[in-house]
């Protein structure tokens, strides 16, 4: 089975705070970690692990800049076999519909019985695989958490819906997949991998090798534009609680006994 | 402005929460628009559904199909693609469903999409202004969004209160003959039921709750003790299953359970939306974390910044004391 992974850099929630930068326009991203989306790394170990059982083989897929051949690489380092870098400054400010776009013409150069994408990404949205399955024509399933492979055609999936409640369906491949954390076990990628695959080429495609125009992606062409960050006020806040630890805890004790939280 | 539409998911003939949620929206969108209520499914239960929500709405447009019977996300799609006029601003829900609908119809639709909307605070012409979050809530962002020809919006559930008015006075109008073929290349077999734990967090009254906070496998043994010092029971936040650490029927959110205790005690838990759907009756939130700025502390009532595997080894001593 031919697979194709798309996956993300985003900064790594795990190692950084994000906060907003001086004049709202960015997060600050001064002295970010970044790493390759966790939704992503699910979908990659999901793609090795199907290839492992029936056979065939994984490429991971990346639009960004320079910077992104690392995750490429880092997930090559797990297992995926070819890595691929669609990279233009004509990218640049592509919404959701945008980034769709520049996959549906890296799909379509290969010959994939399977495409995956994580769940979401940093910005929440969960929306490429859907779009790219829809401008693609083939069907989608989004949240899944389970692949059985039935024959070359057909594949069972699972959805994760709501309540812990799974979803069973049949998809008819070629088809979209949005992965969902806890699929899996995603492997450890040790320095040793890395270095194994520190030379491997990673051909980069622009939006000419793509045959993609450079109006139908970019800023120019997003209908959803990120005016400003900021901090959001949600409710009043929390009351915080503050001084030495020993003082804290007496508090805190005391709220617990009045509000009925020690037995 | 464009017309203006609802898609309301229903279960065993009763509309969802946000049937109602999605109503207010549409109004803070144009506050005088007669908005239109799109059901789909079969048979009673779809009839029930219709007449329910008239009362909410200008019009309800009903699609009886055997095909919808399951909401099967394509083959709901075939059908909206046929009966949404050209340019129409359609409000979904941004729950598992609306995440499977969405995005796709909005490229069959060639109308602009905004998923996890969070808010909406008005139009500009046919520019829409609505606020979303980014990084697991920790920022805010304003964002536009083109409606010139026609959006689709994934509405969070629970951020728009819900129009209880009930006073549209709405009419039902049958649109089953325009839904056109509705043959899926996905096929519905069967729900598989979440697994039945081994204590039911659902009926706890106080819950030791712990995210990624806890770091290794190991630390839950602190929590553990925690728990049991205060007769607690112990519940945790999604990535704790992910990484196969405790039981999914121990996982409090959206894709987890849904728990109303007295107490909620979230140790290292940052309160992504999911999580934080998964609580209800407005328990007393005790956060601690070690992030100053995690959003949990804007819905916490009380709050502690600390490393929770610091903290909580005092607390339990503290309170086996006592």
């Amino acid at each position: 089975m031919e697979i194709l992974v798309c996956v993300k850099r985003v900064p790594d929630t795990s190692e950084n705070e994000i906060a907003v930068n001086s004049d709202g326009t960015d997060i600050d991203r001064d002295d970010l970690v970044y790493s390759v989306n966790e939704w992503d790394n699910y979908a990659v170990e999901e793609a090795i692990q199907i290839v492992d059982r029936v056979g065939g083989k994984v490429t991971v897929v990346a639009v960004g800049d320079d910077e992104s051949e690392e995750v490429l690489r880092r997930e090559m380092a797990m297992g995926a076999h070819e890595g691929l870098l669609l990279s233009d400054d004509a990218f640049a400010g592509s919404d959701g519909k945008g980034i769709a776009t520049i996959l549906k013409a890296a799909v379509e150069k290969g010959k994939y019985d399977l495409v995956l994408t994580g769940a979401q990404a940093d910005a929440g949205a969960g929306q490429v695989g859907g779009m790219l399955a829809a401008m693609l024509d083939q069907p989608y399933a989004s949240l899944v958490n389970k692949i059985e492979v039935i024959d070359d055609k057909t594949l069972k999936v699972g959805r994760e819906i709501e309540g812990g409640n799974q979803e069973m369906n049949e998809i008819q491949m070629p088809c979209v997949l949005s992965i969902q954390t806890g699929i899996n076990e995603p492997r450890y990628v040790g320095i040793r991998g890395i270095r194994k695959v520190a030379s491997v080429e990673i051909p980069v495609l622009g939006a000419s090798d793509l045959g993609v125009s450079s109006d139908a992606v970019g800023a120019a062409a997003a209908k959803v534009k990120v005016q400003d960050y900021f901090v959001p006020q949600l409710g009043a806040g929390a009351e915080m609680l503050e001084g030495s630890t020993e003082e804290i805890i007496d508090k805190l004790i005391e709220l617990l006994k009045a509000k009925g939280g020690l037995k | 402005m464009a017309q203006i539409f609802t898609y309301i998911t229903h279960k065993g003939g009763v509309a969802d929460d946000t049937a109602l949620e999605l109503a207010a929206a549409a109004k803070k969108i144009d506050a005088g628009a007669a908005v239109t209520a799109i059901v789909t499914g079969t048979g009673s239960d779809l009839d029930a559904v219709c007449n329910d929500v008239a009362a909410s709405y200008s019009e309800v447009w009903k699609i009886d199909n055997p095909a919808l019977a399951y909401p099967n996300a394509e083959a709901v799609r075939k059908a909206l693609i046929n009966i949404l006029p050209a340019g129409a601003i359609l409000l979904l829900p941004h729950d598992t469903f609306g995440m499977d609908l969405g995005p796709g119809l909005s490229i069959k639709t060639n109308s602009a999409f905004v998923a996890d909307v969070a808010d909406i605070e008005g139009t500009d012409g046919t520019t829409l202004k609505l606020v979303r979050q980014e990084f697991s809530g920790q920022v805010s962002t304003h964002v536009t969004c083109d409606a010139s020809a026609g959006a689709i919006l994934n509405i969070r559930p629970g951020v728009c209160k819900a129009d209880e008015s009930k006073s549209a006075g709405g009419k039902v109008v049958d649109k089953s003959g325009n839904a056109g073929d509705l043959k899926a290349g996905r096929k519905f077999l069967e729900m598989v039921q979440a697994e039945v734990g081994d204590v039911d967090i659902t009926k706890s009254d106080v819950l030791v709750s712990v995210g990624r906070g806890i770091e290794e496998q190991d630390n839950i043994e602190i929590a553990k003790e925690l728990a049991e010092a205060m007769g607690a029971d112990l519940s945790c936040s999604r990535p704790i299953v992910d990484a196969k650490w405790m039981e999914k029927s121990r996982q409090v959110g959206t894709s987890g359970q849904t728990v109303k205790p007295k107490v909620y005690m979230a140790m290292g838990i940052s309160g992504s939306f999911q999580h934080l759907g998964g609580i209800k009756g407005s328990p007393y939130m005790i956060a601690v974390n070690k992030n100053p700025k995690a959003p949990i502390f804007q819905v916490a009532d009380v709050g502690i910044v600390a490393n929770i595997l610091e903290f909580m080894p005092e607390l339990t001593e503290k309170i086996k004391e006592l």
